[in-house]
């Protein structure tokens, strides 16, 4: 019996590490962030607490339960003292611990009222992310660059219902509530993508409103900004067309390409599409292939997305393909 | 003896025929169909979580709809909670309060049925949501502004708003009644100290539920307003704040988790002594507990919302007190085990579900506190690890006392045992299929998982583990299924259970199985915490008539003092009464009526209730029919 409850505890042990090893997990206990890493710490601090306490009991059950008793004997003692020292007294001091340990990373985690670190306006739609560097003048959807080692301040906001900002690796999570402007630092301490999500139920596709924090050195990330706050360049050939195409379908009564005529803020800023990772969200990966299937047919991706399905000719379309898929 | 047996039978029974079936005020009819409905939801909700679980074996699957998922999950949770957990612990706190406590019916029958036929009508006009395919979609929190006009036309979150509305008034009269019940009804002798530990659950839950409920309803009747009749409450552009709903919503759902806990930990101090032989150790504490709890339990709301952005001060605040709730817990823990340690355990089928309930509500309670710090709070809440928890506490922590509550007293109900070997298949499927399924749920949430998605994406660490919990939960529904057979079984060709087959120590056992109509031929007076360990010769002066008051002269019980259970008057008690029903009825106009917002049916519907209450309340005599 002590025998398999040991090999069981080894499995569950290995069962939480191994997936930790997985590099596409977005797993919290696989922390790139300060305050991820600090969450991690108080995690396991609780974790080696709460198996301490589940053997004490499971094994004053076990012997309860296997111990011999003699056929006529009379068990003495109220067993109160046994209940207020394990049920009260120890519970007291475990807890109170806890409580300060968990306040003291509260205190770490929170935000400070004045810094001058880098500002991301995170808002939130159903079901995409929308986001803004108002010191740079860029705005982009579904990807978040970060420069590595530094807190970077974000202001989380929703254009409709709420949402959670979560990217598990980073830091804790915050929701963005209709009326407020909720603040939070994250920060990556090595370059990388790393997935968040959604985590408050938004309706039918909070399953597909994920997205992408990119995290990269300073002077690359430097580098990007600069790139995506320069408006569209003149466009030749195929793109040129394409650009027609764009300008004269229903895509310009939702997106915005600066520098055309097309500025409509209720989906997705398109002006550096072409050099984002995935569509709609992070449901697929950037590929023309994609692209056309997300152009004709959102619905059946995605369904229930504001994104009308475009009736277009396949010369159109190859056209619009080209142009969006060259908006570096 | 049989002479009194006779004349009380004529008294207490009812008319038998359809006509009785919808008249009937014994608590024990009523506390059977509480049961045997709750179980029916029981069973459609978890087919809900088998949808669900299918959904989800795999990624990127679409065996269901977004829009469809989103109503599962939604109905899931809803019947679990409102239709299955609450109700099923009232229907077995009506069959068993009055008869732990001695007294012949609840202190208000007449209540207590209309109480179940609002249950039964909210149920059905909820579940026909689903079947319009126009469920509520926003899960059981049902957050604004989602739940608005704007984002949620259509009828399915007013099915929600009407319907929370509708059963708060069955919870509610249920809770009133259990109050009075137990503080006034109690057998003489039978002071506050030596009550059976089920009734303080009973008692704190209804407590809770008094003073919990209203927030919810005045939630919903706010967002009905909001939905129906264009206020602006929770409406951000016209000074509304969706925060509002959040805070009323969860005075009401923390304090919501313990009124479905407490009963059912109340059952587990009421059978694990019986199967260990010897009385529980620190009965002080562990209804003081009780009591705790259901207080505590109020100031906590506040860890559901740790990531809105609240200020630090008052997380801190709701942390501690949210890290104080676990010691009430911890008491009645540590209680139940020193109880088998110092007992002579009976490995008895409601014993293995007990055993079962210590095991998985230990970790859920050992999750909890995760809860209560804060960082971990931020970055875990709305994750499966919060799925894995609340199901540790909530099956765990109820259904399978429930289970083990059903195997210790349906011998009672029924007269007949059920049947052992069933019974171990039963509890075995049940308990590894629970583990299976839901101890994989706290990894899919480290692994960053977030709650009520109806896919995901390939490669996150997040297939196999949803893979292996939807397996558990084939394994969990066979285990329910064993128990379905069982009963079915042994209801027929059960063996009979006699009076007191587990040699138990309350009163219900002191008299025959199923009870009679009257309940006890005398009314007991009570000498102890365990009176038939310590009154041996009790069942029999029961019969015979000696025990206490015979009351054979009319429809009538014993009223005692609060405190001390002194005999204070004989109450004369009410009949068959079909008002009950017809008051109801017109409740389930009236919400309808609502729901599609035909006021000139409502208000049809106002006249029916008006019609029952004044015949309810005019007729005060021994049968009041139509």
């Amino acid at each position: 019996m002590r025998h398999l409850r040991a090999r069981v505890w080894f499995l569950i042990t290995v069962a939480f590490l191994l997936p930790a090893c997985s590099s596409a997990s977005p797993s919290a206990l696989r922390p790139r962030g300060p305050a991820a890493q600090r969450i991690d710490g108080l995690w396991w601090f609780m974790f080696w607490i709460a198996l301490g306490v589940f053997c004490v009991v499971i094994g004053m059950l076990l012997f309860g339960m296997l111990r011999r008793r003699k056929p006529d004997s009379v068990e003495r003692g109220s067993g109160e003292t046994a209940v207020v020292l394990l049920g009260i007294v120890a519970p007291v001091i475990i807890l109170v611990t806890l409580f300060v340990v968990s306040i003291h990373d509260l205190n770490a985690l929170s935000a400070p009222a004045k810094t001058n670190a880098l500002t991301v306006n995170v808002i939130g739609h159903d079901w995409w992310w929308e986001v803004r560097y108002p010191q740079q003048h860029v705005v982009t959807a579904n990807e978040i660059h970060i420069p590595t080692g530094k807190p970077v301040l974000l202001h989380l906001s929703t254009g409709d219902v709420i949402h959670s900002f979560w990217v598990p690796q980073l830091s804790e999570k915050t929701d963005m509530i209709p009326g407020k402007i909720n603040r939070m630092l994250i920060q990556a301490d090595h370059p990388g993508v790393y997935r968040g999500q959604c985590a408050e139920f938004c309706g039918l596709e909070h399953a597909r409103m994920s997205f992408l924090v990119i995290a990269e050195a300073p002077a690359q990330f430097d580098a990007w900004t600069a790139a995506e706050s320069q408006p569209l360049a003149a466009t030749t050939g195929a793109a040129a067309r394409g650009e027609k195409v764009f300008l004269h379908s229903t895509c310009v009564s939702c997106h915005a390409i600066q520098g055309t005529s097309a500025s409509a803020t209720d989906g997705p800023d398109l002006t550096h599409f072409g050099s984002r990772r995935t569509i709609a969200a992070n449901t697929l990966p950037n590929t023309r292939g994609n692209l056309a299937a997300w152009i004709e047919d959102p619905q059946g991706i995605k369904p229930g997305a504001d994104m009308p399905p475009a009736v277009l000719e396949p010369s159109q379309l190859q056209a619009l393909l080209t142009f969006v898929e060259g908006l570096k | 003896m049989a002479a009194i047996a006779e004349r009380l039978t004529s008294i207490w029974e009812e008319t038998p025929g359809l006509a009785s079936w919808l008249t009937t005020v014994d608590h024990k009819r009523i506390g059977k169909r509480y049961i045997a409905t709750a179980f029916v939801f029981f069973v459609l909700a978890g087919l809900e979580a088998m949808v669900i679980r299918v959904q989800l074996a795999r990624p990127d699957q679409a065996l269901v709809s977004p829009d469809a998922y989103n109503q599962l999950f939604t109905m899931h949770g809803i019947t679990m909670i409102f239709l299955f957990a609450t109700p099923i612990l009232s229907g077995f706190g009506n069959f068993f309060v009055p008869l732990m406590i001695g007294a012949r019916d609840m202190a208000f029958p007449r209540l207590n049925a209309f109480g179940y036929w609002v249950f039964l009508f909210a149920g059905l006009f909820m579940s026909f949501s689903l079947i319009i395919g126009k469920a509520p979609t926003d899960g059981w929190f049902n957050y604004v502004p989602f739940a608005l006009t704007h984002y949620s036309p259509g009828l399915n979150i007013d099915f929600y708003g009407l319907g929370i509305i509708f059963i708060g008034i069955s919870s509610t009269t249920g809770a009133i009644n259990f109050i009075v019940t137990i503080f006034k009804m109690r057998a003489p002798g039978m002071s506050i100290n030596r009550m059976p530990l089920f009734v303080w659950a009973v008692l704190s839950t209804a407590f809770a539920i008094v003073f919990a409920l209203p927030s919810l309803t005045v939630a919903n009747v706010l967002l009905e307003l909001d939905r129906k009749a264009g206020f602006h409450f929770y409406d951000v552009s016209h000074g509304g704040d969706p925060i509002l709903w959040q805070h009323l919503f969860w005075i009401f759902g923390h304090p919501d988790v313990y009124i479905i806990v407490l009963p059912a930990l109340g059952m587990v101090s009421t059978i694990l002594p019986v199967f260990s032989r010897r009385p529980i150790v620190a009965y002080p504490y562990v209804a003081l507990s009780t009591v705790a709890v259901g207080i505590v339990g109020f100031g906590v709301w506040v860890h559901h919302m740790f990531a809105t952005g609240l200020p630090q001060l008052s997380m801190t605040f709701f942390s501690a007190a949210s890290m104080m709730v676990v010691i009430p817990s911890g008491i009645q823990m540590f209680a139940w085990v020193i109880t088998i340690i110092k007992g002579r355990p009976v490995y008895t089928v409601p014993f293995l579900f007990i055993i079962g309930f210590i095991v998985t509500f230990l970790i859920g309670g050992l999750t909890g506190p995760m809860f209560a710090a804060v960082p971990f709070d931020q970055q875990i809440t709305d994750s499966y690890f919060v799925v894995a928890h609340f199901h540790y506490v909530l099956f765990g922590g109820a259904v399978f006392p429930i289970f083990g509550a059903l195997y210790y007293w349906l011998p009672k109900m029924t007269g007949r045992l059920m049947n052992e070997r069933l019974g171990k298949l039963s509890f075995w499927l049940i308990f590894i299929g629970f583990q299976v399924t839901f101890f994989p749920m706290h990894i899919m949430g480290l692994l960053g998982m977030p709650r009520r998605i109806y896919t995901y994406q390939a490669g996150l660490g997040w297939d196999v583990w949803n893979m292996i919990s939807s397996i558990g939960s084939f394994i969990l529904a066979a285990g329910v299924l064993a128990f379905i057979v069982d009963y079915f079984f042994s209801v027929r060709r059960g063996r009979p259970a006699g009076d007191n087959p587990w040699a138990a120590d309350t009163l219900e056992w002191a008299i025959s199985s199923p009870p009679p109509a009257y309940n006890f031929e005398s009314i007991p007076h009570v000498r102890s915490r365990e009176p038939l360990w310590e009154q041996p010769g009790l069942p029999e002066e029961i019969r015979r008539g000696t025990a206490g008051p015979v009351l054979d002269e009319g429809h009538a019980t014993v009223a005692t003092s609060v405190l001390d259970a002194d005999t204070e008057e004989i109450l004369e008690m009410p009949g068959e009464s079909s008002w009950p029903v017809v008051t109801a009825l017109g409740m389930l106009v009236v919400f309808s009526a609502l729901l599609v917002s035909h006021l000139a049916l409502a208000a049809v519907g106002l006249l029916i209730m008006a019609w029952g209450i004044a015949g309810w309340l005019w007729n005060t005599g021994d049968v009041t029919t139509l």
